[in-house]
């Protein structure tokens, strides 16, 4: 169906797509979700900014946490659950945790009834492995490329359903009726520039992180933070947003492949850090865990490392995994081995890698409901890395491919009962559609002028700034002076200019990346400028370790009356008896377990 | 504030990469890329300043973001796992992202996959692909997993498993290339997906008959060229095709089968009487 019309010049004809619910993102979580609600019989339509099957979801290499106890049978979801939550220390949302590790073993089966393949244990049954701050073999895997098969098998069950996939595929606004309720997206495809208004009773937020506001990350073109920027545009609060998680092992050299990740199962198989001394330097921070430590520490003891003057030559720690030898490489981690024979010449097998930080998972996101993924806003859902809750102040590794089956399939289920047998679908006012286009459109049809601005140099720009300030060491200062430096963008944001015309143009799509960036990146810095202790992944050095009182609560983020952003001290609900008992005596440091004082780095 | 790895004055301040890290001094690469679209277009050279260990993906975004915003060029991973940048290098398809520039002496040509029609400069319309996925018979088991499988049961199946949709294979297969069979013919993409469904010990489908008449399996006639391109080094021919085309051959082609079915009629060749899809 086609709308619009020729009434006046400034009128843009656009497609109408009518759907029960409309999904963005078609990573883990958002093709969980249609598979969940296709079933059910709803009409589905998901949106993609890629081809089906390449979001970041296709990245993640190690494995699935889940405590199926296949190698390890003393491991349950209550163990599950005490991992989770010392890792993110304590400002998890536990009823999420509690879903999640419980939940989380039904998934992975699940995935397998669907014809993902995993790697076995010599009874045949699935295989798992070692990962950071897991008390058990916990990864459910196959080789270092669990995320392709997936992803994979997720795209393949969705392509079985009804649920109609656009791909290459942009949402730009949310739509709200009259009574606050969201019912429907602007959209434009990529590929021909023309715009789509999406009519539907629900929608899913299902668009993955921001890592693309550094400079070193491991995240696509594609995490721009689309998701989190819309839902806080419609008025949905966020949470935990200045938990920003570095990978401790990012490639280093040479500097095109900066910052690609090295899976964290190069540490799961036995691989050893070590600095230019050809010191074990782990022992220094976490004796106890030394390479299986948690991310939040590993990442600081490279970082440490580094600045300290025991990096490598090209400013990285060396990670060895010469021991399991090219056959063994070749099985449990040949991508890896591909990855660096290819892009940096160096053989695994043979010689160490050379590693540093790189930006990789956001823990903080969108607040949703524990139990059917709905954010504040009704009629708006959110799952999987958009989201926030689950991981608290730090993800374990593993944790994220469950979470996107948990919480996709619940997001799915949580809009089958919201749509029930009613039929809302509010008519949106012409005029709010077309301004919006018009808005969407200003970068490439405005005039040529002298104070034009790169959208691309803008967002390197900001990258830099971002590196810079919000890494994973902060002070006030630096996090102000970043701060100043968004604003400023955020000022030249209007001034943004593309030459070329709709057809398939990124410059004109990073136009309307570079507003989320910014958007996000204010956020982050303002509420790491509020969580005045160190936690997980916030590390003030101004600060000397965790704060009691900051361990009560979240920071929620709303946009204010003014169109600010808004920040609220939430506190955290206690936890209900059985899952405090569960924590008895089980609680680690908050701080993460590292040494104290303000001197130290640590 | 930027030294690399030197002591940092205060570690909130993160040591800021230096935009010239790695740039040889002076020497620049030249990328003659296609620009155009459906309606035809041309090559169009740009010169770029080489960074060590470089791939032609870095050079192309180096060429978006500083002379020719709207250059269309999809990638995602840039770590050759996802298989979004393929592209034809001087003729033959590859990852833009595993490609390095030092590959080539002299100039090095960027083109668009041709076996597809061409939406813009480097990108072009490759949603034929997910169309015959979304028909081939998806995988299905009546046992309730967890499923008790061994290695020796699974191991040949992991190297189809590790296709990342290039499409590269589709791009140099001659059937689809220069016989534009696409309406008869699924390409060997497809022909590695069959593979491990008709392999995977739990599945319980059959899909011959739909390999042998949807698929087109007989119009293969093993060249190999997809071998020879497939970036993570799946044996499309002898590992996918050809085994495939033994099963249809023992099913269809052997004479007692043929025989049977011209006295009984045609089997079913589905044991759950399920649609396709499962619907």
């Amino acid at each position: 169906m086609e709308r619009g019309g020729h009434a006046n010049g400034a009128t843009e004809r656009y497609e109408v797509r009518e759907h029960d619910v409309l999904i963005i993102g078609a990573g883990g979580a958002g093709l969980r979700a249609a598979v969940e609600a296709a079933e059910a019989g709803l009409s589905v339509g998901v949106v993609t900014k890629s081809l089906l099957g390449k979001a970041h979801t296709v990245m993640a290499e190690g494995g699935i946490a889940a405590a199926v106890g296949n190698v390890d049978p003393d491991d349950s979801w209550r163990q599950h659950f005490i991992d989770t939550m010392n890792s993110g220390k304590m400002l998890n949302n536990w009823r999420m945790v509690e879903h999640f590790t419980k939940e989380a073993p039904e998934r992975v089966f699940e995935l397998e009834q669907w014809g993902a393949l995993f790697n076995r244990t010599p009874q045949g049954r699935i295989s798992q492995r070692p990962f950071g701050g897991h008390t058990y073999r916990r990864l459910c895997h196959v080789g270092d490329r669990t995320g392709l098969e997936m992803i994979r098998t997720l795209q393949e069950k969705t392509l079985a359903t009804d649920a109609k996939v656009y791909m290459e595929t942009t949402v730009t606004k949310l739509l709200k009726d009259g009574s606050g309720r969201v019912v429907g997206a602007l959209a434009y495809t990529r590929e021909s520039g023309e715009f789509v208004h999406f009519k539907t009773k629900a929608v899913i937020m299902a668009t993955g992180g921001w890592g693309r506001i550094y400079k070193v990350t491991s995240n696509s073109w594609e995490g721009t933070g689309d998701g989190v920027v819309l839902a806080y545009d419609a008025g949905a609060e966020l949470v935990d947003m200045e938990m920003v998680q570095f990978h401790p092992t990012g490639m280093v050299w040479p500097p095109g492949v900066r910052g690609l990740l090295v899976t964290e199962g190069v540490r799961g198989e036995g691989g050893l850090l070590r600095n230019s001394e050809g010191e074990r330097y782990m022992e220094k921070y976490d004796p106890e865990k030394m390479e299986l430590s948690t991310r939040d520490v590993v990442a600081r003891a490279n970082y440490t490392e580094v600045t300290e003057g025991r990096g490598s030559e090209h400013g990285g720690v060396y990670l060895d995994i010469t021991h399991l030898g090219y056959e063994g490489i070749m099985k449990k981690l040949p991508t890896m081995h591909e990855q660096f024979l290819k892009l940096a010449d160096i053989d695994i097998s043979r010689e160490p890698m050379e590693v540093f930080p790189t930006v990789h998972y956001t823990m903080g996101g969108i607040k949703v409901d524990p139990d059917n993924c709905e954010t504040s806003i009704p009629g708006l859902f959110a799952a999987g890395e958009c989201a926030g809750g689950l991981h608290g102040a730090n993800r374990l590794g593993g944790n994220s491919l469950s979470d996107l089956l948990v919480f996709g399939r619940r997001a799915g289920i949580g809009v089958v009962e919201y749509v029930g047998g009613s039929a809302h679908g509010a008519e949106i006012e012409e005029r709010e559609i077309q301004t919006e286009i018009q808005r969407v459109l200003d970068p490439l049809e405005k005039p040529a002028g002298d104070g034009d601005e790169s959208p691309y140099l803008m967002q390197q720009e900001l990258q830099t700034a971002m590196m810079e300030h919000a890494n994973l060491m902060r002070n006030e200062e630096s996090l102000k002076e970043g701060l100043g430096k968004i604003l400023a963008l955020k000022d030249r944001l209007p001034r943004v200019k593309v030459g070329g015309t709709r057809l398939f143009n990124p410059g004109w799509h990073t136009a309307q990346d570079i507003r989320y960036l910014i958007q996000i990146s204010e956020i982050i810095l303002r509420t790491a400028l509020e969580r005045k202790e160190r936690r997980g992944a916030q590390w003030r050095l101004d600060f000397d370790g965790p704060d009691e009182e900051l361990g009560k609560i979240n920071f929620i983020v709303k946009k204010d009356p003014q169109g600010e952003v808004g920040i609220e001290r939430r506190e955290i609900s206690p936890l209900p008896e059985h899952l405090a008992s569960l924590l008895e005596g089980k609680v680690a440091d908050m701080a993460g377990g590292e040494k104290r004082g303000a001197e130290s780095q640590f | 504030m930027s030294e690399g790895n030197g002591n940092v004055p205060s570690k909130a301040y993160a040591p800021v990469e230096d935009t010239e890290l790695g740039r040889e001094e002076g020497k620049t690469t030249k990328l003659k890329i296609f620009r155009g679209d459906a309606n035809g277009g041309e090559e169009v050279e740009y010169e770029i300043p080489l960074v060590e260990g470089m791939v032609v993906l870095d050079a192309v975004l180096y060429v978006q973001a500083h002379e020719a915003n709207d250059l269309a060029v999809r990638w995602n991973c840039k770590a050759a796992h996802c298989g979004s940048c393929s592209a034809e290098i001087n003729g033959k398809p590859k990852l833009l992202c595993k490609t390095r520039v030092e590959e080539f002496e002299g100039d090095i040509h960027v083109q668009p996959l041709r076996a597809f029609p061409v939406v813009k400069d480097l990108v072009s319309d490759v949603s034929w692909n997910y169309e015959v996925s979304k028909g081939i018979p998806a995988f299905h088991s009546a046992e309730q997993a967890p499923f008790t499988m061994h290695e020796e049961d699974v191991e040949r199946l992991y190297e189809p498993k590790k296709c990342i949709e290039c499409f590269m294979c589709q791009d140099v297969c001659h059937v689809l290339r220069t016989h534009h069979k696409h309406a008869e013919f699924a390409g060997p993409r497809f022909f590695v997906r069959s593979q491990w469904l008709e392999m995977h010990p739990m599945d319980d489908r059959d899909r011959l008959q739909y390999l042998k008449e949807d698929e087109g399996l007989g119009f293969c006639n093993i060249t190999k060229c997809c071998t020879e391109v497939c970036p993570v080094g799946i044996k499309i021919t002898d590992n996918s095709i050809i085994p495939l085309k033994e099963r249809v051959a023992d099913e269809y082609y052997d004479p007692a089968k043929w025989l049977m079915r011209k006295i009984r009629g045609r089997p079913n060749a589905r044991s759950d009487g399920a649609s396709p899809n499962g619907r």
